[in-house]
């Protein structure tokens, strides 16, 4: 800490790195502002605090969890917590947040001026706090929240309201649909933009794999989501309009939504977890010194996860009462996902393989992120194999390997990507002491939580209930632990950020030496990005020998951090 | 790729961005995408069609998926849709108007501006047309929201699409009183093509909502 205050007391003129008016304009963030880099913050700072919301509903459902009986809130309360957690979490999280990380990197990789339609941008996330807030208003309904799960299946989702208008499942209805919307116009947005606004030279075999991982996410987006957003407005002409589509007793189809609902809803889990990978592919070359290992490969595994992630969605619902040949069928698509997926990851593991690697934050986040896909991955072939789902199908065994998935893969990779551009995105570098903090307890309290539900569920704890076989409890207690752990482990993040927004000392544009044409630009970016539209004549990754260092030899503030 | 430096294996001073040096041939952007207003539009709106005629899919496969297997689609004493003459006026309205918009959208790219907006004008008006009569079909209709798996269907895909074109006569609303503002095709006239090509899909999905619903008996 001394050495950041020596360095920021010689830091006289602060008011100068205004280029764009970030810092000193902070009303900007309050209003319909079309600059994507604004937009971008609007996102990143909007979903992290509905992260904390839903994290805070988790706490409350760790809590219960600690004693078998349900004694800490009402099973109708318990039910509301985690449907509301699963769709806080999903909705206005991860994908709100990957959103905002695009909007900030996506133009800036490709070397354009803005997103496509930069009216359209705005307009996209204004809609997103109006449907969080409508979906948290659920709770001051007479009849509480949603209650179904996320899935929301009929015909739960469908009995259970108690009013036909004033509901919380209208309520979750109305506010998906209105993200649907709102995703619909990012996706129309981020297609355009890298398919069309790509700077001289700029080929697509010279993109970063960020961009080719939000190309394919997106795509999903805009191909895959109609189907939710679809069965959504019927599921809520069911509740309220009082139609047949989903209702068993009227000749109506639940099966039909749970198509209808995965179809989007496996997709989607890669429109979280490709940009991730994206995210990772970024940081582990910049920290190792090595170009990214199998650069086309890696590209062209980003497509095929997305064609061929449109494929598995059955496998949800292999108890659905689905015939045998869907059932092998759909084993067979989603074992074979693994294969673009172990692609990425040996990937990884080449990148960083006899590299000069430097452990700041940014890195362990990647590194963690891509070790812990590992778990996630591995349990997920274990899920895709149809005669081992049947047994483990609806226990904690499927909420371990999803929360490895979005939480210690996607969310902790979410956090890296926050600390690598950070410099770019405020001009001034976070604390990375503080940061390792950071990551330390994410890493232990993630595993102390999501672990101990895999041997859970293979002794058969059921998921969603809020009381228990006292014989469960050992196991229970360890996971609520590290659930706690988790809500401390953000403290320090939030702690750094705002510190470091405001008084962290100033970087050079390219703290990292990293490539990418992000980096070429100044930190913060000016109103337009570039000065002048780059001309890229380079395949990106183009890191030299291992040896070279990450320190800027003429940022003076990286140099001492680096010599400490 | 002449300047591609595929391995580690290559010594270099110290990395190197992607950026080669700027802006120092300005004939390199000429010609490419990102001057192309008009393409990058026409992409854009492409893209949302696209999404948003799978709305209508996901609407089209559950109908017919309930119409295959539900054991009570057609409760007894219940009929199919009424398909009268009107419907099939109504049809032939709205599909013309296709033409039509087009025929004014040819005008407007010979600069022939009132001829533009008495056809654009007349494609509202047969939009309209078909409205009320879509209206007076439903009103006229014996089934309900709630009646077996076909009342659900029909009200919600017709309306979901007359809402759709609602908002296409809106947007037609929009693009004739800008047709009046001087100079304001000076740059092209992109918006009239993508207010033109979304009604050519609200035409298109007409035609299969009108299978589904008449021709499938």
């Amino acid at each position: 800490m001394t050495a950041d205050n020596t360095i920021q007391s010689t830091d006289t003129k602060r008011g100068e790195d205004s280029q764009s008016g970030y810092r000193e304009n902070w009303w900007q963030y309050f209003t319909f502002n079309k600059d994507h880099k604004v937009i971008a913050i609007q996102y990143l700072v909007t979903s992290f605090t509905f992260f904390l919301i839903g994290g805070l509903f988790a706490m409350i459902i760790r809590g219960e969890l600690v004693t078998p009986p349900s004694d800490l809130v009402d099973r109708q309360l318990y039910n509301g917590l985690f449907t509301m957690h699963g769709t806080v979490m999903i909705f206005l999280w991860i994908i709100p947040s990957l959103v905002g990380l695009s909007n900030f990197l996506i133009p800036l990789m490709i070397g354009a001026k803005d997103i496509a339609f930069p009216f359209l941008n705005a307009l996209a996330f204004w809609m997103f706090p109006p449907a969080g807030i409508l979906l948290m208003a659920s709770f001051f309904l007479p009849s509480g929240t949603a209650q179904a799960g996320w899935w929301s299946y009929p015909p739960l989702s469908t009995q259970n309201p108690s009013d036909p208008v004033l509901n919380g499942q209208l309520f979750w209805c109305l506010s998906i649909v209105l993200l649907g919307v709102s995703s619909i116009m990012g996706a129309v947005n981020f297609v355009t933009t890298i398919v069309r606004l790509r700077a001289p030279g700029m080929t697509f075999f010279r993109m970063p794999i960020f961009v080719w991982s939000v190309l394919s996410a997106q795509l999903l987006q805009l191909f895959f989501l109609p189907s939710l957003t679809g069965g959504v407005l019927l599921l809520l002409c069911d509740l309220s309009l009082g139609t047949n589509f989903f209702e068993p007793f009227r000749g109506g189809d639940p099966v039909l939504y749970q198509h209808m609902f995965w179809f989007y809803s496996h997709p989607t889990v890669y429109v979280w977890a490709l940009p991730v990978f994206g995210i990772i592919a970024e940081i582990l070359p910049a920290f190792s010194r090595n170009p990214l290992f199998g650069y086309k490969s890696v590209a062209v595994a980003t497509i095929g996860i997305a064609v061929i992630s449109a494929t598995v969605w059955a496998h949800h619902m292999f108890t659905s009462g689905t015939p045998m040949w869907m059932r092998i069928l759909f084993m067979f698509t989603s074992v074979l996902i693994a294969v673009p997926t172990g692609v990425k990851e040996f990937s990884w593991t080449a990148t960083v393989w006899r590299g000069k690697l430097h452990l700041d934050t940014p890195f362990l986040f990647a590194l963690g992120s891509a070790a812990m896909f590992l778990f996630a991955g591995v349990t997920g072939v274990m899920l895709g194999a149809m005669p081992f789902d049947l047994h483990v199908h609806n226990t904690h065994f499927v909420v371990g390997h999803f929360h490895y998935v979005v939480y210690n893969t996607i969310t902790v990779g979410i956090f890296g990507a926050i600390y690598f551009w950070f410099p770019k995105m405020s001009g001034r570098m976070y604390n990375e002491g503080w940061g390792k903090l950071h990551f330390l307890l994410t890493f232990i309290g993630a595993n102390l939580t999501f672990f101990p539900m895999m041997p859970l569920g293979l002794q058969g704890m059921v998921r969603r209930i809020a009381s228990y076989d006292p014989q469960y409890q050992w196991w229970n207690v360890i996971a609520s632990f590290g659930g706690f752990l988790l809500g401390v482990s953000i403290l320090p993040f939030i702690a750094n950020i705002i510190y470091s927004w405001a008084f962290g000392y100033k970087v050079s544009d390219n703290p990292w030496h990293a490539t990418g044409l992000e980096w070429t630009t100044t930190s913060p970016p000016p109103k337009e990005n570039f000065k002048e539209v780059p001309t890229v004549t380079l395949a990106p990754y183009s890191y030299g020998r291992p040896q070279y260092s990450t320190v800027d030899s003429t940022d003076e503030g990286a140099v001492r951090r680096h010599h400490r | 790729m002449s300047n591609f430096i595929p391995s580690r294996e290559l010594p270099k001073q110290q990395p190197q961005s992607q950026t080669g040096a700027q802006g120092s041939d300005p004939e390199s952007n000429r010609g490419f995408f990102s001057d192309d207003e008009r393409g990058k539009v026409l992409f854009g709106m492409t893209s949302f069609l696209t999404s948003e005629s799978l709305v209508f899919a996901a609407f089209f496969v559950a109908y017919s998926a309930l119409r295959f297997s539900s054991t009570n689609f057609l409760p007894a004493g219940v009929s199919l849709p009424n398909f009268d003459t009107s419907t099939i006026i109504d049809t032939v309205v709205l599909l013309s108007s296709s033409f039509v918009i087009f025929l004014a959208e040819r005008a407007l790219a010979r600069r022939k501006l009132n001829l533009f907006r008495l056809l654009w004008l007349t494609t509202s008006a047969m939009g309209a047309f078909f409205l009320s009569g879509e209206v007076q079909d439903w009103l006229k209709e014996t089934l309900k929201l709630s009646t077996g798996e076909i009342g659900g269907p029909f009200f919600i895909i017709t309306g979901f699409h007359a809402m759709h074109v609602t908002v296409g006569i809106l947007l037609q609303t929009i693009m004739l009183i800008r047709s009046f503002i001087p100079h304001n095709y000076d740059k092209g006239h992109y918006g009239v093509t993508c207010v033109s090509l979304f009604w050519h899909f609200v035409d298109g999905i007409w035609l299969i909502v009108f299978t589904l619903f008449y021709l499938w008996r």
